[in-house]
């Protein structure tokens, strides 16, 4: 496979019938502004008629199954899997489509729902439809403006043409880490706090209103928009046997065009660096799967695939699609310290031990960062690592434990540094990693966001 | 059958009463949190963890029953 095949960058391109090799998700994309329905319809064609019966399996379920999708938020689940847990829940189903992105260094939701609403719709008026569910919620971040705004002139757009009863709902979510995660949005949308609750209940038993809900990623959506056309054979033709189709990444760090690209799963991660324009800076280490993700050691950048179980191999996941490339002008601890303040911040502060422990962490780390290092001090760090580890109610603190485990494991040559001899030169360098401010007013809101319009088609 | 415990960590505040009545399974971290052992529960113990989750000033220690042991 060459890199120009298994890599492609955000350039509007058309392609008619069913596409051969990629862009699938970003074929025709706009630099600005969004697809419209008539240009949406003349590049993949009208949103295919699928046959749902009341006692048999939907078709569209059973396409799903064999064309091997899975969940591209992070959790890498089913996604047939998922639609089946939910049709087989009593009650008349919800279907969410979760746009919310609470991982600063990830962009693809963002890109999709400002770029293609249209897409990621057609994937959600689908599973409306195979489950017979009465109502599709898109949630959005507050902060996505061009993403609320592309959706929200999409919806109306396809009001008049719409086949199904379901009325659509955008809605805003708070720009927090954890009000993306599912319970926490199921939360959101019952009005009461975008925090994450205590399962079970799970959303496909008790969702939103306590009915069986369907929560899953844009991406995946828009994946079930093209399964939909063009089966799950086609599907296929790209990826793995156990990860087919192809992947959104976001692509950050020292790279000539950092952004959103579409890979084929299990291609090499070094076609997609060449195809942002190859590493800007040298690089030092890159992390896979987001701000709850690993690093791995940028030497390996040649041998890595991007699929769960090649990266498993690194101790790393593809998570939602998060690459970040750090440099070696950063100093790695200064960054996992600056990243561990950020995660306790992020912390929802309903757990004990994700509360005391991601602070205690955080002010650990900077100790050793700081002048002051102390061997005992990394001692002390994975006492802590110990005490966070799947004590909460989320998977906030597992996520931000093994990020510190793996920046300690990573950069170990650097922390030894730091604890021998204090503050590196490189310590003064700018922050690379992207963090969002943390916004505690949002945190502490329990009623609805006042940015949540209602639309009936 | 066996019995599980599970504590829901939204809930516990921390009060420590678990750890007062199941010592035997249940530790406290620095914080006053529970820690507890994933392993299933010794039947002897049963009765003793019932006793602690209801006198959880907050209802988050769990009792849970399990069909078939993993």
């Amino acid at each position: 496979m060459s890199s120009a095949q298994s890599t492609y960058a955000e350039q509007p391109t058309r392609a008619a019938g069913s596409p051969v090799g990629l862009p699938r998700l970003l074929a025709g994309i706009p630099a600005h502004g969004s697809l419209d329905l008539a240009e949406h319809h003349s590049l993949h064609g009208p949103l295919p008629q699928m046959t749902r019966h009341r006692r048999r399996r939907s078709e569209l379920i059973a396409e799903i199954e064999r064309s091997g999708l899975r969940g591209r938020g992070g959790a890498n689940f089913p996604t047939a899997q998922k639609l089946e847990a939910v049709a087989g829940s009593r009650g008349r189903p919800i279907v969410v489509i979760n746009a919310a992105e609470g991982e600063p260094a990830s962009h693809k939701d963002a890109t999709l729902t400002r770029a293609l609403p249209h897409l990621v719709l057609d994937g959600g008026e689908l599973a409306v439809q195979a489950l017979g569910a009465s109502e599709l919620i898109v949630a959005v971040n507050e902060s996505a403006i061009a993403g609320f705004e592309s959706l929200a002139t999409a919806i109306a757009e396809r009001g008049t043409s719409a086949r199904s009863s379901a009325r659509i709902r955008l809605v805003g979510v708070p720009d927090r880490y954890v009000a993306g995660q599912e319970t926490a949005l199921i939360s959101h949308l019952n009005g009461v706090s975008a925090l994450p609750t205590f399962t079970p209940p799970l959303p496909f038993q008790h969702g939103v209103a306590r009915r069986p809900t369907l929560v899953s990623n844009a991406e995946t959506f828009a994946h079930v928009a093209l399964i939909a056309r063009h089966g799950a054979h086609w599907f296929r033709e790209l990826g793995t046997g156990a990860q087919p189709g192809s992947a959104l990444v976001t692509l950050s760090g020292p790279v000539a065009y950092p952004g959103v690209y579409e890979i084929e799963c299990g291609a090499p991660l070094g076609s997609l660096v060449d195809a942002a324009g190859g590493l800007s800076a040298p690089a030092r280490a890159l992390l896979l799967g987001g701000y709850g993700g690993s690093w791995v050691p940028a030497e390996h950048l040649d041998s890595l695939c991007f699929s769960e179980e090649q990266l498993a191999l690194y101790g790393a996941s593809p998570g939602a699609g998060v690459v970040v490339v750090l440099s070696e002008n950063a100093c790695p601890v200064a960054e996992t310290a600056r990243l561990a303040r950020w995660l306790a911040g992020e912390s929802a502060g309903q757990c004990g031990p994700c509360l005391h422990g991601l602070e205690a962490l955080a002010t650990s780390l900077e100790t050793i960062a700081g002048q002051d290092a102390h061997a005992a001090t990394r001692e002390r760090v994975e006492q802590l690592l110990a005490l966070v580890r799947r004590r909460g109610a989320c998977a906030h603190p597992d996520g931000s434990a093994r990020l510190i485990q793996s920046a300690i494991d990573t950069f170990e040559s650097e922390f030894d540094e730091h604890a021998r001899y204090g503050t590196c030169e490189r310590c003064l360098a700018p922050p690379e990693l992207p963090l969002m401010q943390p916004r505690r007013t949002r945190h502490l809101s329990t009623r609805r966001s006042s940015l949540s319009p209602a639309r009936q088609p | 059958m066996s019995y599980r415990l599970r504590v829901n960590p939204i809930a516990c505040e921390a009060h420590g009463m678990c750890a007062e009545l199941l010592p035997e399974r249940i530790s406290l971290d620095e914080w006053g949190y529970p820690l507890l052992g994933e392993e299933p529960l010794d039947p002897a113990l049963v009765d003793h963890a019932r006793r602690a989750a209801a006198a959880c000033p907050t209802f988050a220690l769990l009792l849970q029953r399990e069909r078939q042991p993993r």
